[in-house]
Order: C-alpha cells, then sequence, then structure tokens
C-alpha cells in the first residue's frame, strides 16, 4: 500500500473547503478565475491557498508574477505566502521547462505533492485545474475528497459541449458542484444558461468579455482593478463564503 | 526535511493496518524505497525514530526494514532501457533536489541516452510503498 496516499486526509483535514476550478476545455479561464478567487478571498481576510495542478502547463505564477520564491523544508515543504496567498505549483521544481508527463505520472505527482505539502489551517485551497476530464480531475476527486467544484465555461457551444461531460462526471462521481460561471461573454445570449439548466447545478455568474485583463496578467493590483476581477468579487465570491449548506 | 513527511505518512499508514487487523503490537514493517524518491535513508530513519515515542505501545518494538528499488527508465519512442543512477551523475544539485521532492520531474530533466527523448516510463524504482506490517 501506498502510504503517501494514506496522509493525504491528515494533510487537508485543516483545510475548512478545498474548491476547484474546473470546466474541461482549455483557454477558458480556469486560471484567471483561480487566482483572482484566490486574490478576492486573501483580500477579505480569508487564509488562502492556491494550488495549480496544471502540472503541464502550470499558468498560476504566471498570472500572478511569482517568479522569485521557493517553497520551504520544513517536516515537508512548507508553500511561500504570497499576496496573503499560500501558493504551490510543480513550477518550483521544473522551473521553464516543459514537463511531459502521462497519466501516471500526473497521478504520481499529485500523490507526492499533496503527500509533502503542509498548508497548515487554510480556509480556502483554491485549486486550478488543468483541461480534460481525465486523470487530474479523477484524482482530484479521489485524493481531495472534500473537494466542491467550481465549473467554468464560456458562451462557446465548444465549450458548452465539454462542460456538459464535466457536469456529467462530477454528477457521477457525487462530487459537489458550487456552481458554473460563463466567462469571456460577449452578448448577452442566455444559450448556455438554458443549456445547463437540466443540470440542476446553481447558475453563479455571467463574466463579460474584458479586453483590458491580459495585459494586466502578471501585475496583481492591476489584475484585482480590472472589471474582470470586480465581477468574480461581486459575483462569485459571495457564493463561496456563504455557509457551505446554502452554497452547495 | 521532506523524509519527515514521508516517514509520518508510513507511521499513520502502519497505525491504520494494525487497528484495521486488530493487532495489540506491530513488530515488523517493510517497507520498499523507488531509488527514484532519492531518500535520504538516515534522515528518514531519525524522523522515524522521532515520530515513534517510547509510550506508543503498538510501534516501540517495531523493525523496520528498508529496501531500495533501483530506479529502471525506458524510452518509449526506441525502446533503450537505462539505469537512473547512471544518469542522475550528470545532474546539477537543483535538478537532482528537483527529483528528490517530486519524483515525476524526471521528466523534465532526463532523457534517453539513445535517442534523446524525453518521452520515457519510469518502469522500476519510484514510490515509497509498504510492503507489509507485521505483529499480533
Amino acid at each position: 500500500m501506498d502510504p503517501r496516499v494514506e496522509i493525504i486526509d491528515e494533510r487537508l483535514k485543516n483545510i475548512d473547503r478545498v474548491i476547484a476550478v474546473s470546466g474541461g476545455k482549455g483557454g477558458i479561464g480556469k486560471s484567471v478565475i483561480a487566482s483572482t478567487v484566490a486574490l478576492s478571498l486573501a483580500k477579505r481576510g480569508h487564509k488562502v491557498g492556491l494550488l495549480d495542478l496544471d502540472f503541464t502547463s502550470p499558468s498560476t505564477h504566471v498570472i500572478l508574477g511569482i517568479d522569485d520564491i521557493f517553497p520551504e523544508e520544513e517536516k515537508g515543504i512548507v508553500p511561500p505566502e504570497i499576496y496573503g496567498i499560500k501558493f504551490m505549483s510543480i513550477v518550483y521544481y521544473t522551473g521553464d521547462g516543459p514537463s511531459p508527463l502521462r497519466g501516471l505520472d500526473i497521478s504520481n505527482a499529485m500523490i507526492e505533492l499533496l503527500a509533502i505539502t503542509r498548508w497548515g489551517n487554510l480556509d480556502f485551497l483554491i485549486v486550478d485545474s488543468p483541461p480534460g476530464i481525465g486523470d487530474a480531475t479523477l484524482d482530484t476527486v479521489r485524493l481531495m475528497k472534500k473537494t466542491e467544484f467550481l465549473v467554468v465555461t464560456t458562451p462557446s457551444r465548444v465549450a458548452l459541449a465539454t462542460v456538459k461531460k464535466v457536469l456529467t462526471m462530477l454528477k457521477e462521481l457525487k462530487s459537489p458542484i458550487i456552481g458554473i460561471v460563463e466567462n469571456m461573454k460577449i452578448t448577452r445570449s442566455s444559450l448556455v444558461q438554458e443549456e445547463l439548466e437540466m443540470f440542476n447545478v446553481p447558475f453563479l455568474a455571467e463574466i463579460d468579455f474584458d479586453r483590458k485583463l491580459e495585459n494586466t496578467l502578471g501585475d496583481v493590483n492591476r489584475l484585482l482593478q480590472t472589471n474582470f476581477a470586480r465581477s468574480i468579487a461581486n459575483k462569485v465570491i459571495p457564493q463561496l463564503t456563504k455557509p457551505v449548506s446554502a452554497a452547495i | 526535511m521532506h523524509e519527515w513527511a514521508l516517514a509520518e505518512a508510513v507511521v499513520s499508514t502502519a497505525l491504520k493496518v494494525a487497528k484495521e487487523e486488530k493487532l495489540s503490537e506491530i513488530t515488523k514493517i517493510e517497507i520498499k524505497m523507488g531509488e527514484l524518491q532519492q531518500i535520504d535513508l538516515e534522515a528518514f530513519e531519525f524522523a522515524l525514530k522521532e515520530i515513534i515515542k517510547p509510550e506508543n505501545l503498538l510501534l516501540r518494538n517495531a523493525e523496520i526494514e528498508f529496501n531500495t528499488e533501483k530506479a529502471v527508465l525506458k524510452c518509449r519512442v526506441c525502446g533503450y532501457r537505462w539505469a537512473f543512477d547512471d544518469a542522475a551523475q550528470k545532474l546539477s544539485e537543483q535538478e537532482s533536489e528537483s527529483i528528490h521532492f517530486i519524483p515525476e520531474t524526471a521528466h523534465v530533466y532526463l532523457k534517453c541516452p539513445k535517442c534523446e527523448s524525453p518521452d520515457f516510463e519510469i518502469e522500476k524504482g519510484r514510490g515509497v510503498w509498504i510492503e507489509s506490517v507485521e505483529g499480533g
């Protein structure tokens, strides 16, 4: 038996809520939403961690402009704190080099990271999930048992087709789904909301496409002043901070 | 030290097994360590001793046996097999340290010695396993 798997519950026991930002498709804004949610929660005084589980294309460090910090080694590894967020990413160990990992490697890297990371007490651990509904999502459900999902889509029919699969799978796995965020809206179409109604999952927010967002990435202060960040703060954060029984 | 976290995992798992098997004492724990983990056995044993306090009646007399499994890598492109310890000598301290923490980062720093592909599998020698917990 793998003792690393057995210790994961212990490592997460002082975290009130684990929220995975997921959605299936790449390029729909999961990482920017995960990073901005973490920043917004920290700004409100919550104890927050951010775990980038996109092992092959980690990007939250780029969004937050993080490049010169490293975890401390103290009976495991302790994520460094920046902008009020305890930040953990495989990028500490891979640098800028490509990490061509296959499924089993991704599972093993995730087990290792979860077994040795000491988060301490957190109100929220925000998890940036990679695209796809394969190993990382299945292992998130298997290994981080208290994970709730915040599901992201865009108005695109392409994203919509995949997000339906994500919602179906999460329901089959009996994973709690906090709700759906429709990101990058460019018209007032209610197609996404209507199409996803059958899943009976709260539709939390529509977030307009923000042309100014791209140029703020890497600069947290400017990022937090965008309309995008204001939408997250006003529409999504209140849904995450209300009592758990009401949120799910 | 990172060995501490793994030692905690071993102790916690052994105690769980003891509870499930209704053991009143654990006499032996057999652990298999993948070479790729590059565990410092001295540090690991020190951590185990610190974690297993003498007052822990279940574990205080447990003999702990370590077996290291050599890491063997196999290229998925040309099929060539090679030993990690041959390749490890060419790694920088930082690269070696990264593999120590997250063994899968070997895929970032190593390539097939024959065809230079980064697409290889770790056939043997990764992870930490509890092979057996004995007691009565």
